[in-house]
């Protein structure tokens, strides 16, 4: 017993001295979509300041919205930019603004199972649009076989796969979706959740490939990173400028570059259907949330610290991760943002 | 004298509690209470959680078909269908097997395998339900899609429950998964109840004459209704609450279909499909009517559960639990 005791006593004073070692911890809530590369970041940046400690937990946009709202946590992450609504809500509860950080990139494939085709598939974004809203329902429909001369598509009804959870992914599908189609925009719309016109829930990005890879004839859309970590095929997609392009690190962050003449300065933006030859139309940002004024002096420094290091040094740990980099033209203007935090 | 009634009064409470009684009889109390404490607070945190929805959409909630986050509608009905649907396929198939099964463990079988047999049993019980979710996955969402729903769509395919295209996912296959997780519920309370039914029950009934069978299906079955009942009802209970294997295999669409192949939703799987992304307070707050909704359901198929006790327990035969 006294043994026993001895022991507890022990476990107690190694956890108050580990307690008053990492003397600043920060917290942060959000996206699951970039959970890998943030959590390779601030165990990083720990190793380099260990007196900072960054706390991350993935419990989706939403929540990380939320979260950050109510103020019970410091920092929060989401892969859709947050609407006015949502920062007006943000100013009454908090009484100052909330910034957008871009971080990395990421990007929605279209992945298929149809018998009979092995090689890549093009889509025109008319047909990815039609396929979703339940109007073109045969794979040899004119509209899917104009981009693909030369491949035996079937005369089978497609059956359409989307994300049953609530999922980033599912607003960078939609959103170029609406962004595409005038039907899709007023009949649909863009969200983490949308009341589909066709097609079966998987749920994850994992549920969506276990349907198309077990039914026959069907599509359903994925995470780039997901598709390339599990050798999925997927298809092609026609961006702005009329070429097909098939999305890999590259043309997604070319999407970006495209897309950054015009970024608004609070960095909430699509950038789904981006101008550039070589940009993969279905890319998007993923967001830091931090507010604009701390009360916490430490805490603020220590993540415009972070935010700095994460624009230059962090960067370099993002692809070994299969994340499109940010393109030079948004880390400058996001280095400029950094002074805003106050 | 008169001062000797309430002294012996308190004397014996001290004595009481003392000896561990009152003790015992207030601790054991308060562990009651906190059951029904939780409970009402439950329901309370249900209801204010769910003010939005309540007010702006009213009774219409339980019979609108349309579940749009984007244009902030919302309503129950596919969610409430599907829960009914699938927990009903689920009991059709788990019932009969599960009594059949225990009543061969309990009054067939030598004892030695009917408890190798239940240790199998209580094994199931404990796989937890994602393992049944990858199961219908990987074996029943095949066979359903590639055997049994073409076999009878040939050669049922006139009857509106059979017709559609065939998926794999749906409202059948999540009842057959839900079956296979429910079954060993069943089985093990009515074995154990069937053991409960005393001796001289079937001695009287094998005395009178009765085969080893028409004792068991006469006397001993019927004196267990009561406890085989309560099976069927904790079954009932985790069909209806069941989440991760249902979202896995019903094919997650808001949708009301009379064919029983076709996808659908229920409403522990929309909830947790859609809770951590719900953005919008209608949005979260319609999400927390639909617990709401599932409490009701389930308040109110217990409250007919007993009701059907009380009725068919007062047509005779014995009460035992």
């Amino acid at each position: 017993m006294k043994r026993v005791s001895g022991l507890l006593l022990a476990v107690l004073a190694l956890g108050a001295m580990a307690w008053a070692q990492s003397s600043l911890l920060i917290n942060g809530a959000g996206a699951t979509f970039p959970y890998p590369i943030y959590s390779k970041w601030f165990d990083e940046y720990h190793k380099k300041n260990p007196n900072i400690e960054l706390n991350y937990q993935s419990v989706g946009s939403g929540a990380g919205i939320k979260q950050v709202t109510e103020g019970t946590v410091d920092f929060g992450a989401t892969d859709g930019p947050m609407n006015d609504d949502m920062l007006k809500a943000f100013n009454d509860k908090r009484g100052g603004a909330v910034l957008h950080f871009p971080t990395v990139l990421g990007a929605d494939v279209a992945t298929y199972y149809v018998p009979g085709v092995t090689g890549a598939l093009n889509f025109t974004p008319e047909a990815l649009a039609g396929i979703f809203l339940g109007k073109i329902t045969k794979w040899n429909d004119p509209a899917i076989a104009g981009a693909n001369r030369g491949v035996s598509l079937p005369a089978a009804d497609i059956i359409v796969v989307h994300r049953s959870d609530g999922s980033g992914t599912t607003y960078i599908w939609t959103d170029y979706l609406s962004k595409v189609s005038d039907e899709w925009k007023t009949k649909v719309g863009k969200g983490t959740s949308v009341n589909w016109p066709v097609g079966l829930g998987g749920k994850g990005n994992e549920g969506v490939t276990g349907l198309v890879k077990q039914t026959p004839n069907s599509i359903g859309y994925v995470e780039l990173i997901y598709a390339a970590q599990n050798n999925i095929a997927y298809g092609s997609v026609k961006n702005l400028s009329g070429s097909f392009i098939k999305a890999d690190l590259a043309s997604v962050s070319a999407a970006a570059a495209g897309a950054a003449k015009d970024m608004p300065a609070d960095f909430r933006v699509s950038i789904t259907n981006a101008p550039g030859k070589t940009a993969y139309p279905i890319s998007s940002f993923t967001w830091l949330l931090i507010p604009a004024k701390f009360q916490d002096a430490g805490k603020r420094d220590a993540l415009k610290g972070f935010l700095k290091w994460m624009l230059t040094d962090g960067q370099g740990y993002v692809e070994a991760l299969s994340y499109a980099k940010l393109p030079k033209e948004v880390v400058e203007k996001e280095k400029k943002a950094i002074d805003n935090i106050q | 004298m008169k001062n000797a009634g309430p002294a012996t009064g308190s004397r014996s409470f001290l004595a009481k509690l003392r000896s561990g009684d009152e003790i015992a009889r207030l601790v054991t109390f308060l562990f009651a209470a906190s059951v029904v404490l939780v409970t009402v607070m439950l329901v309370y945190q249900l209801w204010i959680g769910s003010a939005m929805p309540r007010h702006k959409f009213g009774f219409h909630f339980f019979v609108t078909q349309v579940w749009d986050p984007i244009t902030d509608e919302y309503g129950a009905l596919p969610f409430i269908y599907g829960t009914l649907v699938t927990s009903s396929v689920a009991l059709f198939l788990a019932v009969p097997l599960g009594i059949g099964a225990s009543i061969f463990l309990a009054e067939l079988a030598p004892a030695r395998v009917s408890d190798t047999l239940e240790f199998f049993i209580d094994l199931l019980a404990a796989v937890p339900s994602v393992i049944y979710g990858l199961l219908g996955v990987f074996i029943v969402v095949p066979l359903i899609r590639t055997v049994i729903f073409p076999t009878l769509n040939n050669s049922l395919g006139f009857l509106p429950l059979f017709k559609g295209p065939s998926y794999g996912v749906g409202f059948m296959t999540a009842g057959i998964v839900m079956a296979i997780m429910v079954i060993p519920y069943i089985i093990s309370v009515s074995r154990e109840v069937l053991l409960s039914v005393p001796r001289d029950q079937r001695e009287a009934a094998l005395a009178l004459g009765s085969t080893r069978w028409e004792s068991t299906w006469q006397v001993v079955v019927p004196f267990a209704k009561t406890g085989i009942m309560g099976s069927i009802f904790l079954a009932l209970a985790r069909a209806l609450g069941e989440t991760m294997a249902v979202t896995m295999v019903i094919g997650n669409t808001p949708r009301i279909s009379a064919s029983l192949f076709a996808p659908g939703y229920s409403i522990a799987a929309v909830i947790a499909n859609e809770f951590t992304e719900a953005t919008g307070d209608l949005y979260l707050q319609a999400l927390v009517e639909l617990a709401l909704v599932l409490f009701l359901l389930t308040f109110i198929l217990n409250g007919l559960a007993r009701l059907l006790i009380v009725v068919t327990a007062q047509k005779g035969s014995g009460i035992a639990s």
